[in-house]
């Protein structure tokens, strides 16, 4: 008897079929792993099952019998918890605040604290007691809130937990806790449904796997009989022969585009000193915290440096601030291309001329001639999928969206290119895309760092790999001698 | 991989062009469709009104006199809508036009100048540098402290409104010199007053400087993410201090007008107009969140607004049920906005 069974549901919204007769189901207890590229209709799915959205058609079955739901207060008591991608805490709020949201038991008509103590005491000592209570949810780290989420769902007696995406923002012991809490949950007999992206975790949480490709489920198999390299066949529908592609090596006595010596800013980068050659790739890797993401933005100007000097091309570079980084030929990639990289209630063609919008003028005025023959370039060269340059950016998927980012940069003519995560919730199409765009900007003789907390990436995307510990730099690994076992051993402090 | 950074080959690059040219033309032709909805609405609304009125709404005179009743509310919410893009809010525009016109009339009475455009000028330029001054002011605490322009603003209501009352000794000043006469109640071929001539120049120049210019593009990323505007190098310090300066001296344009038409600078002069100002830019379909608006839609707001008060008052509706009509209308236009962007959102 299966836990939830979905039937033949189907989705649309106006002009695209988002699900086309996805069946999927859960057992009691399992982990069931959804994977396919971005837009393929996962999170759509999940959205129809948290009560976000109403499908069109098809039925779900709880214990086997039909069920409605047609919010998320139905399907809260139908047992399913949800846990999004962007979390959903009152930043000022306690923890235990935030677990009884709206189901705080009440005492002749006021708020009965110690009743709702006792529930969240509950389901915390489930959880291993790790928490601060006594902070509000701002100040908690991303694995904390995680867990106050759980701690959500559980006081609700969620029976299915669907999470999106849970270790995207953990460090890799964070994500060794939330699978060892998982594992313990499911022995409780909680089931997951677990989104990811990376699809190299799944050995180690999955029971099942179902693929999603263009809104319909492909197939649905036990871990063991599904082996990696047919996973991403079956999500992208063509067989990707690498993952990476050949990184063309460094030319001999190639010059030093960016050099950096003794960087130091307020926001812990504590002496950093590094060289990138012309066509080289520096892998920046580290555990989430450790400085890496700090150590660009510094050299970008986007955090104002406070001591050490930053060369281009060996010219000193003196970065203020975005402007001058520009100006000096830094191009910064950031991680979070929502909050940082887009203007998202503008045209396509609007954020790739933002940086260099001097290049596309006549005096104070835009050259919107100019201006949509370099969009329209820029979007047949990336292959962004997109209408026409005046879509809003907004409504694009994520994987189109940092190729708008990477437009951006692309138009002007930077010397380094500082990229942080970038492929972090991008689909295995667009990452292939990615990857190759970075060796094309080596051709043109280009610096590239690269901040990625993938280990496969940075170990398959650099020529050097540096590992970054409390801001600053601990070891260096050229490409022949870099292995995970080694960074981690750097990058966690149990080696040099 | 085909290199994307290779220079597009000839043939590769005419489809591109002609592709760039299709995106723009569609571009081009969906803005003039928009207008042009709004224009039909307009006509379809004026045809309705007109009918109620018995025909005397669509009379030369009358029509001319709603403009004229909108030359400054219109003048000061094109600087408004600036400033809202932003994601900001200017509260303190109606004591600018207070302290600007008071200002503007003790100059024009005290400095040696003939009655000719020449005392004008000079006046105008008093004027609006004093209203830019008090923009700058409301800015520098914005940007420098990042503190709210809700609270900069609403202080500068009250600071800029008792510099009036203290500059003025608390009496109107009746100006001494008829070098305003032309701009109070002059009109051009006799038919369109000076005063509206002058709005529709800000009009025109002020929505080529939002859609067409750098600092157009950077208002409204300002607006929809300041810290990727931020990144993308943008200085969005200058380009918010002068959002701000444009809101002064374009609600001092405003207090010109108003000098102007009543021939005498009253130190309560603007008194509440701050929120007429707002009001306009929001039923033209700026978003109070920032990041979307547009000048010809505060045109056709601070419009819809100045028809709406003609029209009741040609019906003789009593001025405490104008109040709730038009209170009415602010929300509903917010309403119909919303509900717009839904639809439009999926």
């Amino acid at each position: 008897m299966a836990l939830l069974t979905m039937t033949g549901i189907v989705k649309s919204f106006p002009g695209v079929k988002a699900l086309d007769g996805v069946s999927f189901s859960v057992e009691r207890g399992e982990v069931h792993a959804l994977v396919g590229e971005n837009g393929a209709g996962k999170s759509t799915l999940m959205k129809i099952l948290a009560g976000a959205y109403i499908a069109d058609a098809g039925t779900i079955a709880v214990d086997d019998r039909p069920v409605t739901i047609d919010g998320p207060r139905a399907a809260e008591a139908l047992g399913i918890g949800m846990i999004y991608q962007e979390f959903n805490l009152v930043p000022d709020l306690g923890i235990v605040e935030n677990i009884m949201l709206g189901i705080e038991p009440l005492r002749g008509g006021l708020l009965d604290r110690k009743a709702a103590q006792a529930d969240a005491a509950r389901v915390l000592a489930q959880l291993g007691n790790a928490l601060p209570l006594d902070r509000p949810a701002r100040r908690l780290s991303v694995a904390q809130q995680q867990m106050v989420e759980i701690a959500k769902c559980l006081v609700r007696k969620a029976r299915l937990i669907v999470m999106d995406e849970p270790t995207a923002a953990l460090s890799d012991r964070e994500t060794d806790a939330l699978f060892a809490l998982i594992a313990m949950l499911k022995a409780q007999g909680v089931a997951f449904v677990y989104i990811s992206h990376r699809l190299e975790e799944l050995p180690r949480i999955a029971d099942r796997i179902t693929v999603i490709r263009d809104g319909k489920a492909i197939e649905t198999r036990p871990l063991a009989e599904l082996p990696q390299d047919e996973m991403i066949r079956l999500m992208v529908g063509r067989s990707l022969d690498a993952h990476f592609p050949e990184l063309p090596p460094v030319a001999p006595g190639a010059p030093v585009v960016l050099a950096v010596d003794g960087l130091r800013a307020a926001t812990n980068v504590n002496g950093v000193s590094f060289a990138v050659h012309a066509g080289e790739i520096v892998g920046l890797a580290g555990l989430v915290g450790a400085g890496r993401t700090e150590i660009v933005r510094a050299i970008a100007g986007a955090d104002v440096p406070t001591a050490g000097e930053v060369s281009i091309d060996g010219r000193r570079a003196r970065i203020r601030d975005p402007h001058s980084g520009i100006a000096a030929g830094v191009a910064f990639i950031t991680e979070d291309r929502k909050a940082q990289g887009l203007v998202l209630g503008m045209s396509v063609r609007a954020n790739t001329t933002l940086a260099h919008l001097n290049a596309y003028s006549v005096g104070p005025f835009v050259d919107r001639r100019a201006e949509h023959a370099i969009a329209a370039r820029e979007i047949a060269e990336l292959r962004v999928r997109t209408p026409s340059g005046e879509q809003l950016v907004r409504n694009l998927s994520g994987g189109n969206q940092q190729k708008v980012v990477l437009a951006k940069w692309l138009i002007g003519e930077a010397r380094v290119f500082l990229f942080d995560e970038p492929t972090r919730g991008v689909d295995v199409g667009a990452k292939a895309e990615i990857y190759g765009l970075m060796v094309a900007l080596l051709a043109r003789g280009a610096a590239i760092v690269m901040v990625s907390s993938e280990l496969p990436e940075v170990l398959g995307m650099s020529h050097r790999v540096l590992v970054v510990r409390d801001g600053a730099i601990r070891a260096e690994f050229a490409r022949a001698e870099a292995t995970s076992e080694k960074i981690i051993a750097v990058a966690t402090g149990v080696a040099a | 991989m085909t290199g994307p950074l290779t220079p597009p080959a000839a043939e590769v690059r005419t489809v591109l062009d002609e592709r760039a040219g299709d995106a723009q033309r569609k571009a081009r032709r969906a803005w003039w469709l928009r207008v042009g909805i709004a224009v039909a609405g307009f006509i379809v609304l004026v045809i309705v009104i007109n009918a109620f009125t018995n025909g005397h709404f669509l009379t030369i005179g009358n029509v001319s006199n709603v403009l004229r009743q909108i030359t400054f509310t219109c003048v000061s919410a094109v600087g408004e809508t600036f400033v809202i893009i932003t994601g900001g809010i200017d509260l303190s525009v109606g004591s600018i036009m207070g302290l600007a016109g008071v200002v503007m009339g003790l100059f024009a009475n005290a400095v040696p100048l003939d009655n000719g455009p020449l005392l004008f000028i000079a006046t105008m330029i008093v004027g609006i540098a004093v209203g830019a001054a008090a923009g700058y002011v409301n800015a520098v605490p914005v940007v420098r402290l990042n503190l709210p322009p809700f609270i900069t603003t609403l202080a500068m209501l009250q600071i800029a409104r008792g510099l009036a009352f203290i500059l003025a000794h608390g009496q109107p000043i009746p100006l001494a010199t008829t070098a305003f006469n032309g701009l109070g109640t002059g009109e051009l071929f006799g038919q369109i007053p000076y005063a509206v001539v002058l709005m529709l120049v800000v009009v025109v120049v002020f929505a080529i400087v939002l859609t067409r210019t750098r600092f157009g593009r950077y208002t409204f990323a300002l607006g929809g993410n300041e810290e990727a505007a931020r990144l993308a190098g943008i200085n969005t310090r200058r380009t918010k201090t002068l959002v701000y300066v444009i809101s002064g001296a374009l609600a001092a344009v405003a207090g010109l007008i108003l000098l102007a038409r009543f021939g005498s600078a009253a130190p309560q002069t603007g008194l509440g107009y701050e929120l007429n100002v707002i009001a306009a830019v929001v039923v033209g379909g700026t978003s109070l969140t920032g990041g979307r608006g547009s000048i010809v839609g505060t045109f056709f707001g601070a419009l819809l607004i100045g028809v709406l008060d003609n029209v009741m008052n040609l019906l003789n509706i009593e001025s405490y049920t104008q109040q709730i009509v038009l209170g009415a209308v602010i929300l509903l236009a917010v309403i119909v906005d919303e509900l717009r962007k839904r639809l439009l959102a999926r």
